[in-house]
C-alpha cells in the first residue's frame, strides 16, 4: 500500500462529457472541434462555461488554453497543466485536472483532445529531415520509421518469446470492430470484419497488418470534473474518479523501449503497480475496460501489465471472445476503441469509460461498476480507475 | 542510393559511437567508475551516477532479438526498398545492450537483400559498417551480416 493520504480517491467526478463526430475528414479546424466537444461536455453536466476555472490538456494539443477561455468565455482561468507523450497522456491529463480539483486549485476543469489526424503532414513520422537528432537517431536511419514500426518489433519479440500468434491479434481487432459495428458514432460503424478480411489484410510492418493499426481520425472528445459533493448535484450519474497513476518505468525509452532488462515489460507494469495500491478493488473487480490500443499488440502487454493474466498470457487472455461485449469475461473498448471508433490520441476511451459507469453506453455492460482506462504502453503512461459513485 | 536516407545528427552524447563507426569499430559507452556499459549513450551512469566513462570496442558480435519486415507506405528513400527488415540485435558482450540494425547479404549489399523470411530470432550475427553520404557530411551506419 501506498503510505500517503489518498486525496484523490474518490474526490472528484467526472459530470459532463462531449465529443464531435468521428471522421476521417472534417471541415471544422482543431479548435472549432475542441470547443464542440468542450461546450457538449459542459451542456452535459449543467454547468455554464463561465463556472470552468481550470484547463487539463496533452502537450501535443494546438489548441491554446487561452484561446479556449476568451472563445467559450471562461471565468478566471487559475489552473492550467499539459501531459506528454501523445497517447500516453489521455488518463494523465484527467487525473491531473482531478488532482487540480481536490486539491482545491480549481474548482470546475475542463480536459479534451482535438486532432485532425486525417491531414497527411499530421502524421509523426511525415516531414522529417535528412538528420535523424535525439533518441531517433538509434532507430530511423535503419528505416523503423514509423510507430506501427516500433510496436511490430516488439510484437514479434512477443509472439517469439509467450508464443502469442496473429490469431491472439485478430482477436482483439474482431472484438472491437464488432463493439463499433453497433456503435453510431465509430467510423466503423456498420462496417463487418472477418477473421479472413484480417488474414487477408495487407502488411503494414510484419507482423503486423492494416487491421492491427488505429484509424485516422479528425475529432475532439472532453470531459468536465467537479469536487464529489458538487457531483451529486449534477444533472448525470457522476462518475468517480476513484484511482489514477502514471508511471515512466525504470529504463524506459519512450516508443524504441528496446534498452530495459525486458522491453515486454513496460510502463504499464509499473503504473498498474501504484494504480492497484491506491484503490479499494483489484483486477478482479473490473467490470469493463478500456485499453488503449493504437496498435493490437498494445492491448495484450497492457492486459497482462494491469494484471488480468499472468506474465505472458496476454494473447491467450483473449481467446474465447473475453474482450466482446456482452459475454467475455472482460468486454474491453465497448465503443469500438481507437482501432474501430475512432482514435483521439485514447481520449475517446475516457468519454467511453464514463459512459459505461453511468449505464449510457451503446454495448452497455450490465451493472459495470469498475472501468479500467488505460493510455498508451510502450510511452511513458497512466491510468484511470471509474467506478459508480455512493 | 543514399537520397533521402535519413542519417544521425552527431550530438554530445552520440559522437563518439559514430565516430567509432567511421573507423569501423563498433563501441559502446561503459561507466568510468563501475564498468557497466550502456546504451543509448547518454552522460550519466544510472547505476551509480558517475559521469565518467569510456568508450570500449566490443566484438560486433551477437543475436537477433527481434525484426520486423516494414512495407508501404513509408518514406521513399525507404520504399524503393520494401520489403526490407529492421532487426534488433542483443550484444554477446551483454545481452542487455540492443542496438537497431538491419541484416544485410553483405556489407555491400542493400537492406532488402536477405530474404525476410528466412530470419529467425536467436541468429548469431556480426557487425559491418555502411558508408553513407559524402566527405564531412559522411556518416558509417553500423549493419549486420549471419555470423
Ligand atoms: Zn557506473
Amino acid at each position: 500500500m501506498v503510505d500517503s493520504p489518498a486525496f484523490v480517491k474518490d474526490a472528484t467526478c467526472i459530470v459532463g462529457i462531449g465529443q464531435t463526430e468521428f471522421a476521417k475528414a472534417l471541415e471544422p479546424s482543431e479548435k472549432q472541434l475542441a470547443l464542440t466537444a468542450i461546450k457538449a461536455a459542459l451542456d452535459d453536466a449543467g454547468i455554464n462555461p463561465s463556472e470552468v476555472n481550470g484547463l487539463s490538456s496533452y502537450t501535443m494539443e494546438n489548441v491554446e488554453e487561452f484561446d479556449i477561455a476568451r472563445n467559450l468565455g471562461l471565468g478566471d482561468v487559475t489552473w492550467f497543466s499539459q501531459v506528454g507523450y501523445g497517447g500516453g497522456a489521455g488518463c494523465g491529463v484527467v487525473g491531473n485536472a482531478a488532482m487540480a480539483v481536490a486539491t482545491g486549485q480549481c474548482d470546475v476543469a475542463v480536459a479534451w483532445r482535438s486532432r485532425k489526424r486525417g491531414a497527411r503532414t499530421s502524421r509523426p513520422w511525415a516531414g522529417v529531415g535528412q538528420r535523424v537528432s535525439g533518441h531517433p537517431q538509434w532507430s530511423r536511419p535503419f528505416g523503423l520509421l514509423r510507430p506501427v514500426d516500433e510496436v511490430a518489433m516488439l510484437a514479434r519479440r512477443a509472439m517469439h518469446e509467450y508464443g502469442w500468434t496473429r490469431d491472439h491479434l485478430a482477436n482483439v481487432a474482431l472484438a472491437f470492430r464488432a463493439h463499433a459495428n453497433r456503435n453510431p458514432s465509430a467510423q466503423m460503424y456498420g462496417k463487418e470484419m472477418t477473421r479472413q478480411d484480417y488474414t487477408d489484410a495487407r502488411w503494414i510492418s510484419e507482423p503486423l497488418c492494416l487491421f492491427d493499426n488505429c484509424l485516422e481520425t479528425d475529432g475532439a472528445s472532453a470531459v468536465v470534473i467537479v469536487r464529489s459533493d458538487r457531483a451529486r448535484h449534477c444533472p448525470q450519474p457522476p462518475v468517480s474518479i476513484h484511482a489514477f497513476a502514471q508511471s515512466i518505468n525504470r529504463q524506459h525509452q519512450v516508443m524504441t523501449n528496446y534498452f530495459g532488462d525486458d522491453p515486454l515489460e513496460g510502463p504499464a507494469w509499473a503504473c498498474a503497480r501504484r494504480l492497484w495500491s491506491l484503490a479499494d478493488v483489484g483486477p478482479g473487480d473490473v467490470d469493463v475496460a478500456q485499453i488503449y490500443d493504437a496498435f493490437s499488440p498494445l492491448v495484450p502487454l497492457s492486459l497482462q501489465g494491469y494484471g488480468f493474466c499472468a506474465k505472458g498470457e496476454g494473447g491467450p487472455f483473449t481467446d474465447d471472445g473475453a474482450l466482446e461485449w456482452p459475454n467475455g469475461r472482460l468486454p474491453t473498448n465497448t465503443s469500438g476503441g481507437g482501432m474501430s471508433e475512432a482514435y483521439v490520441h485514447g481520449f475517446n476511451l475516457i468519454t467511453e469509460g464514463a459512459r459505461q459507469i453511468r449505464g449510457q453506453a451503446i454495448n452497455q455492460v450490465e451493472g459495470a461498476e469498475v472501468c479500467l482506462v488505460t493510455s498508451g504502453e510502450g510511452v511513458p503512461t497512466g491510468a484511470l480507475l471509474l467506478t459508480a459513485a455512493r | 542510393m543514399i537520397e533521402g536516407i535519413l542519417l544521425p545528427e552527431l550530438d554530445d552524447d552520440s559522437r563518439p559511437f559514430w565516430d567509432g563507426c567511421a573507423a569501423g569499430e563498433l563501441r559502446v559507452q561503459a561507466c568510468g567508475e563501475c564498468g557497466r556499459l550502456r546504451f543509448p549513450p547518454r552522460p550519466m551512469c544510472p547505476w551509480c551516477q558517475s559521469f565518467a566513462h569510456n568508450w570500449n570496442a566490443v566484438s560486433g558480435r551477437g543475436r537477433v532479438w527481434s525484426f520486423v519486415v516494414p512495407h508501404a507506405p513509408l518514406l521513399p528513400a525507404y520504399q524503393e526498398f520494401a520489403p526490407y527488415n529492421v532487426i534488433v540485435v542483443e550484444l554477446d558482450e551483454d545481452p542487455t545492450i540492443r542496438m537497431v540494425g538491419n541484416l544485410v547479404a553483405s556489407e555491400y549489399q542493400p537492406i532488402n537483400s536477405v530474404d525476410p523470411y528466412s530470419i529467425e530470432i536467436g541468429q548469431p550475427v556480426r557487425v559491418v559498417f555502411q558508408r553513407l553520404g559524402e566527405g564531412e557530411e559522411a556518416v558509417a551506419l553500423p549493419r549486420w551480416v549471419r555470423a
